[in-house]
């Protein structure tokens, strides 16, 4: 079955323009070329068809008001340009854009608001743990099970490889250097100081938040816009110590097992390429680094894990539970919430450095 | 005496499994140009599932489906294509994309299939937004800072860009309150009226049954048990039919009706 298409024209009659044709949606964009190419006044109407786009272009052609439409209109066309011609309003002004100055100033603002807004929920994270100490018995057990399979034990086999493969750079790299003096043996100290003091605690953080601080924000943000987060407060439940607190403590659990696991491994990936590359059996390399590495940079390594983890479930659901608005509000707090947490791990790792230096360990 | 109204949704034999469950077995319904027929049944019955068939959202496991006239089971491509922009389907949470305002919203279908440009785009958008009643100033609104009725109507002002002629509703009134539902009612009818649309709505409010449907069709045993005005479908005897319009409420409803 063939239909017959008939496109809308204007056709030259006597004293003007003559509308024919199908004035229809399917002809929008030639019925907008019609209505810019319009010269002549319009005398009479024989269309086919008529829809509302078609109507809201046909009136911008003949005009508003009724009196002045040329014949040959059908009432149902009429009644329908009736209709259009009272639901045809001009789009209301979107707000003005502000000035380069305001926008800085809102910029300013923003920095410092978001930074109030951390300190905020470093408070209450803080107040949890303290309100925990007295009323152990609001911990969920189950959530804090659930944390520590699926963001400390699932995490094992990344953290382990790139931790490895870490240490298997740095002795490479680290070693054709000392080669050249033939300080070969010096390779221990070179990758022990470095992955105990600094890059096992910090691989760690950065996958991790990767890995569990997205993951938070993404989930606490889709239960606040599915009104989950309300629903626990209404049931009389505190969202803190449902959703928050087997986090906090599962993640600072876990963070310090898991950067001993990379300062394991990271040393491990430095003994194979000693071994293939220096010449240095794996023998020498555990005497060596027992006798030359002092305990104390283990601990100093250590001891940022928690704090991290802090920092990582900080970020993460306070990004989840600020989150407004539909599906890419959940996007924008994921990606946010990895982008600070890295961000501010990498500051506090700079602190530290300082306030160890000092401290002289 | 009316002239013969063509078909525009023609299913035929359509079955519907999903795993070892069946849904639909043969099920056969016709809708004429112009109707306004709600699909109602008992829950699980496929009501939605039939509507997303009608829509091309999902295929059925069998049978024939002819929208306009044509065939869509062996359609691809352009066809297809084409046959979409015949019908407008508004989904049962507005499913109005959160990173676009409600004019946004509306002007991407315009946009996409007609490729116009500039203040006309804008324009079309405006009075489609219009005719479903709602105000000018949640042109720039985003979906989530828009009631539930207004959100609503944003959706059907959205299936409504390219001038379908066939509309389809899942669920338009669930979640409205008495008098949001009823004016929801109202401007379904003027823009059926105006827009000579054909509408088919999922829909388990009776009152909208009652004023916005002239045809019932009553899912259950796995097929359309029948297809009729409502004033006539609480007479049925069929058993089910009678189960489903028996109850307390529903009697309620019919009793405000017929007073």
């Amino acid at each position: 079955m063939k239909i017959e298409k008939h496109p809308p024209k204007m056709m030259d009659a006597t004293g003007g323009l003559e509308l024919v044709g199908e004035w229809t949606t399917i002809y929008l964009k030639e019925l907008q070329k019609l209505a810019r190419t319009q010269t002549q006044q319009v005398v009479s109407v024989a269309i086919d068809a008529l829809d509302t786009n078609g109507a809201r272009v046909l009136l911008d052609i003949i005009g508003n008001s009724p009196n002045t439409w040329p014949p040959g209109l059908t009432t149902e066309q009429r009644g329908l340009l009736e209709l259009v011609r009272t639901k045809t309003d001009p789009v209301p002004e979107e707000h003005a854009s502000v000035n380069l100055l305001a926008a800085l100033g809102q910029q300013v603002f923003r920095v410092f608001r978001h930074g109030r807004e951390l300190l905020d929920f470093a408070g209450q994270l803080t107040a949890l743990i303290v309100s925990l100490l007295r009323h152990p018995r609001q911990l969920k057990i189950k959530m804090l099970l659930d944390v520590l399979q699926r963001d400390g034990l699932n995490a094992v086999p990344i953290i382990a490889l790139l931790a490895f493969l870490l240490g298997a750079v740095i002795a490479f790299q680290g070693g054709l250097q000392l080669a050249t003096y033939g300080a070969n043996i010096f390779v221990v100290e070179l990758i022990s100081l470095i992955m105990l003091r600094e890059l096992a605690p910090l691989i760690c953080a950065i996958i991790v938040a990767g890995r569990s601080g997205s993951a938070f924000a993404a989930q606490l943000a889709t239960m606040q816009m599915n009104q989950e987060v309300l629903a626990l407060k209404s049931l009389g439940q505190d969202p803190f110590a449902w959703l928050v607190l087997p986090k906090l403590l599962g993640l600072m659990l876990v963070m310090p097992l898991l950067t001993i696991l990379s300062m394991v491994t990271g040393i491990g990936g430095g003994m194979v390429v000693a071994m293939m590359q220096l010449d240095l059996s794996p023998v020498e390399f555990i005497h060596r680094f027992a006798s030359v590495v002092d305990p104390i940079h283990f601990w100093v390594g250590l001891i940022k894990a928690p704090v991290f983890a802090f920092l990582i479930v900080n970020v993460g659901c306070m990004q989840g539970m600020l989150a407004k608005g539909g599906a890419e509000a959940v996007g924008h707090r994921t990606t946010r919430s990895v982008v600070q947490s890295i961000f501010l791990v990498i500051i506090v790792d700079a602190l530290f450095s300082i306030l160890f230096a000092q401290l002289g360990w | 005496m009316m002239t013969k109204r063509p078909v525009i949704v023609e299913l035929k034999n359509i079955s519907t499994r999903f795993g070892s469950n069946s849904v639909h077995e043969n099920l056969d319904l016709q809708i004429l140009e112009g109707e306004r027929v709600a699909l109602v049944g008992g829950s699980g019955t496929g009501k939605s599932v039939l509507l997303s068939e009608i829509a091309m959202l999902r295929e059925a496991d069998s049978g024939e489906i002819e929208l306009f006239g044509e065939s869509i089971t062996k359609m691809s491509g352009q066809g297809l294509l084409a046959q979409r922009q015949k019908i407008g389907m508004m989904f049962q949470q507005g499913a109005l994309f959160s990173s676009l305002t409600v004019l946004e919203n509306i002007m991407l279908p315009i946009r996409e299939h007609r490729r116009i440009k500039g203040a006309l785009l804008k324009d079309l958008a405006m009075l489609k937004l219009r005719l479903t009643g709602l105000p000018e100033h949640s042109a720039h609104l985003y979906p989530q800072s828009l009631s539930g009725g207004m959100l609503k109507r944003a959706a059907v002002a959205r299936a409504l860009a390219l001038d379908p002629p066939l509309l389809l509703l899942d669920e338009p009134t669930a979640g409205l309150d008495p008098a949001g539902a009823a004016a929801f009612d109202d401007m379904l009818l003027e823009l059926h009226a105006a827009l000579n649309l054909t509408l088919i709505l999922v829909t388990h409010d009776l009152d909208s049954i009652w004023t916005v449907t002239d045809q019932v069709a009553f899912l259950g045993e796995r097929k359309v048990l029948v297809k009729q005005p409502i004033e006539q479908m609480v007479k049925d005897k069929h058993p089910v039919i009678q189960a489903y319009f028996a109850n307390e409420r529903a009697k309620r409803a019919i009793r405000q009706e017929l007073i």
